[in-house]
């Protein structure tokens, strides 16, 4: 599904993500973790096109793609959460996910102005769509509130039906769990594991350690932009490296 | 949705009608004249409610576009070819049938471009330029879009001021009417011009014209081009990762609200008969703005009423020498107290007058 061989981030004198390879398998969820500042959120940009590596290649559905603009990723089926929210402001939770249609439909400017009956049945399709994924997250109720005046979570769960609403085959989310209570936690698990059976690869990035653990195949960790382990929840607990970054070290003992 | 749309559009409508049998009635037709003529610029204004309220692109260059439109239509169909009769291009453009034989006041012989080949060519260019503007522009943001599109405004003015041929200081005058429909079965012909006769005949050419691209516009807004446009107005970011290729969508938008401006700046020289240099000033691009601005920004409806209504009360003179400064103000006192534009402080009642009834139902 994805690929990432040897992939660079200079920003300026900082070496943010350094010689990191590693494969996401179709049909699995794979977890980035590791401490602030470890380069997370730099590889997920850089796997989604908003920047481009140093060097390195990756490969998404077969395909290269480091360098390439977001929307053409997305075009190939890729879809992703941001760490702090982006909602659209001024647009409803129905449209804001609506726009999540967007790479799967195709109606036009002067379509759009003139209203063609041709572009009916795509409008009436989009809306169907964006509704039943509300309904899925449960938060139908607000279809027509705007989204950005939503409760935190809601807002969360917005985006995450604009990036369903998109049918990705990869799906990136970028801390689905930060500000969430252990109990909202337990639910984006349990959603997120659902989104896996819907046939989705899911790569997230997390702090929240239980969320982590309890439903990843696989997990990589990064330190300072260094992959230093990658391995299968149960031997990242017993890894002592991930332990020491993790806890810090005993001084004494050291 | 789509209900309340028709219905308000089908309002506009009679509003329109019924505002000319009243000036009839009372005997104050030379109203129309005025009103006529807010059609044309809030054609401009709901244009560029499209990009600056929906898509969030500021541009203050749009009278430059508006100038664009006027005076290359206004300089094809008033500029003698005969001098030039013999060039294969001029040759070539008779050909095609878009030149035309007349005669000046003089009785002087005339060979000038058609006013609707004029008018293709005119917006034709007003596109092309926003188009090969707009590819570098609008990646800039904010104050910095708003500075480029200032430089592009200021340009196209000297360009007006300063060349003969669009008349320097005096601007092109003796412009010919604009026959958009020739006349057919019995029905007389529908020309754009200034003609006393034709006042009434303008007057819904000119709200017709208005209320069709009104409509195309309300369309657009609730497509999927639509909300991508406003999508890139809550995040650009957000946008992109949804697969919108936000650089092609601004860009469209741009040129868009660039062919409506075009379009009202071709149509208002036909009808005044010339304009001058000042319709491409910056305080023009300014006025624009801020009719956007009083409108609500991301509202078609406010943008309509105010730029007509506040253009309306311009041209009758209501503000006397202080116009300029009127519009200024305009710009500062809604920025400081009603930010949704002046329609919202009193539409917020209306809405959830609205919202009760949809409930009922």
């Amino acid at each position: 599904m994805l690929e990432l061989e040897r992939i660079h981030k200079y920003f300026g004198g900082l070496h943010a993500v350094n010689d990191v390879s590693f494969r996401v398998e179709t049909g699995s969820i794979k977890a980035v973790i590791g401490p602030n500042g470890a380069g997370k959120t730099t590889l997920f940009n850089l796997i989604a096109g908003n920047l481009a590596p140093s060097s390195g290649v990756i490969r998404f559905v077969g395909r290269e793609i480091q360098g390439m603009k977001p929307h053409r990723i997305a075009a190939l089926g890729m879809a992703r959460t941001f760490q702090n929210i982006k909602l659209f402001h001024g647009m409803t939770a129905l449209e804001s996910v609506m726009v999540g249609r967007h790479v799967r439909s195709r109606a036009g400017f002067l379509a759009g102005m003139l209203h063609l009956p041709s572009t009916w049945r795509e409008e009436r399709q989009i809306r169907d769509r964006a509704m039943e994924l509300l309904e899925l997250l449960e938060i139908a109720e607000f279809a027509h509130v705007e989204a950005t005046s939503l409760a935190f979570g809601q807002q969360r769960c917005v985006e995450m039906a604009r990036a369903l609403a998109m049918e990705p085959r990869l799906l990136l989310l970028d801390e689905p769990a930060a500000g969430l209570n252990i109990y909202e936690t337990a639910e984006v698990a349990r959603l997120i594991t659902r989104i896996r059976d819907m046939g989705i690869t899911v790569l997230l990035v997390e702090h929240d350690m239980s969320l982590v653990m309890d439903i990843s195949d696989e997990i990589v960790v990064l330190s300072f932009g260094e992959k230093i382990a990658e391995d299968v929840p149960r031997a990242i607990q017993q890894n002592p490296e991930v332990i020491r970054i993790y806890l810090g070290e005993d001084e004494e003992a050291a | 949705m789509r209900y309340t749309k028709s219905r308000a559009i089908l309002c506009l409508v009679a509003l329109v009608i019924v505002t000319q049998l009243l000036t009839r009635i009372t005997g104050t037709s030379y109203y129309l004249t005025q009103l006529t003529m807010s059609a044309y610029y809030a054609l401009v204004v709901i244009g560029l409610t499209v990009l600056m309220g929906y898509a969030g692109q500021i541009s203050i260059g749009h009278a430059g576009f508006f100038a664009i439109g006027g005076y290359l239509s206004a300089a094809l169909t008033t500029h003698n070819l005969i001098p030039l009769a013999g060039s294969p291009l001029v040759q070539f453009l008779g050909r095609l049938g878009v030149l035309v034989r007349g005669q000046d006041i003089y009785g002087e012989q005339l060979l000038t471009v058609t006013p609707w080949a004029a008018c293709l060519a005119a917006i034709l260019v007003a596109a092309l330029i926003a188009f090969l503007l707009g590819i570098p522009v609008l990646k800039l943001k904010g104050h910095y879009l708003a500075m480029a599109t200032l430089g592009f405004g200021t340009i196209i003015y000297r360009i007006a001021l300063a060349s003969d041929y669009f008349g320097e200081a005096d601007g092109i005058s003796e412009v010919p009417g604009f026959t958009l429909l020739p006349g057919v079965a019995g029905l007389p012909p529908l020309v754009v011009n200034g003609d006393f006769d034709s006042r009434v005949q303008n007057y819904y050419i000119a709200w017709g014209v208005l209320i069709i691209g009104m409509v195309l516009l309300l369309n657009l807004i609730d497509s999927r081009v639509g909300r991508a446009l406003r999508s890139i107005h809550g995040s650009e970011e957000a946008a992109e990762a949804a697969g919108v290729d936000t650089a092609r969508c601004k860009l469209q938008v741009f040129v868009l609200s660039a062919v409506y401006a075009a379009l009202a700046g071709v149509l208002l020289t036909h009808y005044n008969g010339g304009l001058g240099p000042s319709e491409a000033s910056v305080m023009k691009s300014v006025r624009y703005v801020a009719l956007v601005a009083v409108g609500g920004m991301a509202n078609l409806w406010g943008a309509l009423v105010m730029g007509a209504g506040l253009t309306f009360l311009s041209l009758r003179g209501v503000f006397g020498s202080f116009d300029d400064a009127v519009f200024g103000a305009i710009l500062i006192l809604v920025m400081l107290f009603a930010p949704d534009g002046i329609l919202s402080l009193r539409l917020n009642g209306l809405r959830t007058c609205l919202k009760r009834e949809s409930t009922d139902r």
